[in-house]
């Protein structure tokens, strides 16, 4: 089942280009593979740690290089993520003029490319389904883009290139920090590996640099943040709601999994290091966003700026704030994509992003300001929906942390501020639904319509996925706790 | 019947000279016929030659044993020669129009085209197995004599007949630094096969400082083979005048000899430390200007020029780290992605032109070509699931476990810049559009070969163990 929801769209991709018809084929996909991950929800023994549904097939036995397939909670959920901002993604992108299919088989193999790096247990083939990403999105900004998106397309590429290759480094000198009998790329041999103290505390400081700098390049980690915005300003929607809200969440899925119960040492000596990276998403780039005069832009930096929150949760360390960041991860990604949808939507429409040229639009388009305003209410973190729940116990599991630390500590000085970064996108989530939704309605927008259903239907689906979570977080913890609970005692012990 | 490794260099010698001996003699033939012939006889050749024994000379041997080996590397790097070759015969069959026109019969020089390069694969396949200086040098001349003749084929064209120039001059003088640095060496140490030098130099008595500089007149030969800088100076002119197929021949069969024996010369003077630190050096030299010049290039053969130079760069990775399985694998995926490439431009070039801005719009006018050169540049630049990336990955893995960090920090800063050059042919193909909406057309064989390298290249950057089975056997 695992396998099927890696290769489902990853073979569409291929029928498609060879000529099946594009949309239809690519929804069947994206149907097929969502049900694939529900199955795979529901079929999930809860209350365990370990990796289930596994298969493995041998590459190369000189470097134990296996491709080995497998979920635990964690990569379950991310894989549920991907699934459901795909069918989003894939519902809402409707006709293409130019190179339809193209279109749809890059999509797909994006899609198909973050589901195989979520469940990727072998640590070669969880790097290299992420770099599958990249080509596709380079075509898609390129081709489809708008605005300044030549630019855009190199900058992306470039960058997310550049971090790969130094992820690559920490890996390999991962793999070569443990004695040659226990060398492996298997996460699970890792862990035990790492449990019975194989990776030499000073060997595992460079490694967590390495990934920090790589996973970070990846998820915008203040200063490596400048590709985002401008990519996600550019990118035409679809692939803007799966970049930003399905693959970049792999950076962040790759320290859970790695740096935690690997590199529990590395972590706790770069610690005041990604704190003050952190706030600076969160302070810095929060600034930054409130600065901004367009619609897409100001996205782009609110969906850099909240990776802040979540690398707060997985500094902690505990339990608490580590739970909190996947929930935050899952709630993030189908927020940013909700919103990215509907501001593609209105730039199809309207032509212009821009606030001052905007205003009023709800009169014309309710359900579109309703949805969006969803949206803005989700990314502030109101509750009720899944954000709130994530960010809540991001903040209680870091505040709480500092405590055990001993008195007056780095996290609690960091809780403390990056609670004003909810201060902040209140302020310019608010405002821009403001200037966009409310005011009045210029003269040259009064003969816009409302949505139809192709927008309505993944509207609903995400808007239904973040409410479901929003009112019933614990149904989220279930899966992920005890997942949760195993690498932080592999790194304890 | 049992073969033995020497019968497959005689048989692709007597294969080049019946066909040269056929293209004198029937002169209303189609010529082409030839090249299907060598193609013929060279796949058969190839494949007699998985059932060669491989037979390490040993570390005594006189006669014939004592200057030639058969060992598993020599034997990888025969058949890698013979395939290059064969995909190298079938671009000549797409670029025979161009030669034609540069002749003033229909046929002239025709046969000679495609009977040539059956001599260079002779010259490879002797090259790689040998393991005495002289024998280096002998083998090493008739792979360049042969290539001489191949660069400025086309002579009416003042372009090719510079870069013939440049070569034939260049070329002369590195040869006479190899035989100057082999005389320097002979005369510390009295021997020419490797592996007496080596046990030679082992003697405290014998005057270290010298044998350094016949290696280093060595290694100027062999950098400009591989076009490592500061002898790269001739590959960006010589590339883009030459005809196409030979600029792949070039770029591929050439390097990959050059850089199997630079393994096996290096090997006895890696214990003297300042040969590492030399080719480090020239590692970072070779990765950076050859990165950097690659960027601004419009011309798509100038640009694979520059590229070939940056790939050396990584090889040298490899090499400085002495990791024969990560220098052979690259070596493989650079045939396959570069072969692949250099077979879409032979096609498209006779369309349009070799400029970056003939491949607008590519992705309309033949999906099948724009795909394939996609596949062959994302491989070259390093894509997962593609061999070029494996290739990459064991260069790195090789140059971390030995903490060469100053090589490892250039190269992912370089393989950078790498998205980007290669890209701007992904964006010609895709992104940009073109008045022309004429399909391009091609042939069978051209098909099936570039279907072949297609996979080949994603079969390997999936499942890299056949070539380290092949070593290893």
């Amino acid at each position: 089942m695992v396998l099927f929801a890696i290769f489902c769209p990853i073979l569409a991709a291929i029928l498609i280009m060879v000529g099946a018809p594009a949309r239809k084929t690519a929804l069947a996909a994206a149907i097929l593979t969502f049900a694939a991950a529900l199955i795979l929800l529901a079929s999930f023994g809860h209350g365990q740690g370990n990796f289930q549904h596994v298969t493995s097939f041998t590459i190369s036995p000189e470097w134990r290089l296996r491709f080995t397939t497998g979920i635990d909670g964690l990569s379950l959920v991310m894989v549920l993520l991907a699934t459901i901002v795909t069918l989003a993604a894939v519902w809402f992108a409707g006709t293409i003029e130019r190179y339809e299919n193209s279109f749809y088989a890059c999509l797909l193999f994006i899609s198909g490319a973050a589901i195989g790096a979520f469940a990727s247990i072998d640590l070669f083939f969880f790097y290299a389904f992420h770099e599958l990403a990249l080509i596709p999105t380079f075509l898609l900004i390129g081709i489809w883009g708008s605005g300044n998106r030549v630019a855009a397309a190199w900058k992306i590429t470039i960058y997310l290139a550049v971090g790969s290759f130094i992820l690559l480094l920490g890996l390999i000198l991962l793999y070569q920090s443990i004695p040659p009998g226990w060398r492996s790329f298997d996460i699970r041999a890792l862990t035990v590996a790492a449990s019975l103290g194989q990776i030499p505390a000073d060997a595992q400081r460079p490694i967590y640099l390495l990934l920090l700098i790589g996973f970070g390049t990846l998820v915008s980690l203040f200063p490596f943040h400048t590709w985002a915005p401008e990519a996600y300003a550019s990118a035409p929607a679809p692939a803007a709601m799966l970049h930003a809200g399905v693959l970049k969440k792999f950076g962040l899925y790759g320290l859970l999994r790695l740096a935690i119960p690997l590199l529990p040492e590395g972590a706790r000596y770069w610690t005041t290091l990604l704190v003050v990276l952190l706030l600076g998403n969160i302070i810095y780039i929060g600034l930054v966003t409130i600065a901004q005069k367009r619609l897409d832009w100001m996205l782009g930096y609110s969906s850099v700026m909240h990776m802040g929150y979540i690398f707060l949760g997985i500094a902690s360390a505990g339990i608490l704030g580590v739970t909190g960041a996947a929930l935050l991860m899952f709630a993030h990604g189908l927020s940013i994509a909700l919103l990215f949808a509907l501001a593609g939507e209105l730039r199809r429409r309207t032509g212009t992003l821009v606030f001052d040229e905007l205003g009023g639009l709800a009169k014309v388009m309710p359900f579109a300001g309703l949805a969006f305003g969803f949206g803005v209410f989700a990314s502030i973190g109101l509750p009720g929906f899944a954000n709130f729940a994530g960010e809540l116990m991001i903040f209680f599991g870091a505040f709480k942390n500092g405590w055990e630390m001993g008195a007056f500590h780095t996290f609690q000085i960091a809780t403390l501020l990056a609670l004003w970064g909810v201060v902040i996108s209140t302020v310019y989530m608010l405002r821009a639904y403001r200037k966009t939704f409310m005011g009045i309605l210029s003269e040259q927008w009064k003969q816009l319509f409302d949505v139809g259903p192709a927008l309505r239907v993944p509207v609903m689906l995400l808007v239904g996925a973040l409410l479901c979570y929003g009112f019933f977080p614990q149904s989220f913890v279930r899966v992920v706790a005890p997942t949760v609970r195993t690498y932080l005692t592999a790194s304890r012990r | 019947m049992k073969i033995t490794a020497p019968e497959l260099e005689i048989a692709v010698l007597v294969l080049g000279m019946v066909i040269l001996t056929v293209e004198a003699f029937a002169a209303k033939i189609d010529k082409r016929i030839l090249a299907f012939a060598a193609i013929a006889g060279l796949a058969i050749v190839l494949f007699a030659s998985f059932f060669v024994a491989p037979f390490r000379s040993p570390n005594q041997a006189t006669g014939f044993w004592s200057f030639y080996t058969a060992d598993r590397l020599s034997i990888v790097f025969k058949q890698f020669a013979l395939v290059t070759t064969i995909l190298v015969l079938i671009m000549m069959i797409d670029y025979a129009p161009v030669v034609r026109s540069s002749f003033p019969g229909t046929q002239d020089g025709l046969g000679e085209f495609f009977a040539v390069p059956i001599f260079t694969c002779a010259g490879l396949m002797y090259l790689v197995s040998a393991i005495d200086f002289v024998f280096i040098f002998v083998s090493l001349e008739l792979v360049t004599i042969s290539f001489y003749v191949l660069v400025s084929f086309t002579r009416r064209d003042p372009l090719t007949l510079e870069a013939g120039t440049k070569y034939l001059v260049l070329s002369a003088l590195s040869t006479a630094f190899i035989v100057y640095g082999i005389a320097w060496i002979f005369g510390v140490t009295g021997q020419t096969n490797l592996y007496r030098v080596a046990d030679a130099l082992a003697n405290p008595a014998v005057d270290r400082v010298a044998a350094l500089l016949g290696m280093v007149f060595v290694l100027v030969a062999l950098g400009f083979k591989i076009a490592a800088v500061p002898f790269q100076i001739w590959v960006p002119d010589v590339y883009q005048g030459a005809p196409t197929p030979v600029t792949a021949f070039l770029s591929v069969g050439s390097k990959a000899a050059g850089f199997v024996v630079l393994l096996r010369v290096l090997l006895p003077f890696l214990t003297l430390p300042q040969t590492q630190r030399l080719i480090v050096l020239i590692a970072l030299l070779t990765l950076i200007y050859g990165n950097l010049a690659a960027l601004p290039q419009g011309n798509l053969k100038r640009l694979l020029a520059y590229s070939s130079i940056a790939h050396a760069g990584y090889l040298l990775i490899g090499v400085v780290c002495f990791d024969v399985r990560a220098v052979t694998f690259y070596l493989v995926a650079y045939l396959l992605m570069t072969l692949l490439s250099f077979a879409v431009l032979i096609i498209v070039a006779q369309q349009t032109g070799d400029e970056i801005s003939d491949f607008d719009g590519l992705a309309k006018r033949s999906p099948f070509l724009a795909f394939a050169m996609l596949i062959g540049m994302i491989s070259l630049a390093g894509v997962p699931f593609t061999a070029g990336f494996l290739g990459k990955f064991f260069i790195f893995y090789a140059a971390v476990l030995q903490r060469q960090i100053a090589l490892v920090v250039v190269g992912v800063l370089t393989v950078g810049c790498g998205f980007y050059y290669y890209l701007k042919v992904v964006r010609a193909m895709y992104w940009q559009s073109t008045p022309r909406i004429d399909k391009i057309s091609v042939n069978g064989l051209s098909r099936f070969a570039i279907s072949a390298l297609v996979i080949a290249t994603i079969w390997l950057g999936v499942y890299p163990q056949p070539i380290f089975e092949a070593l290893k056997r």
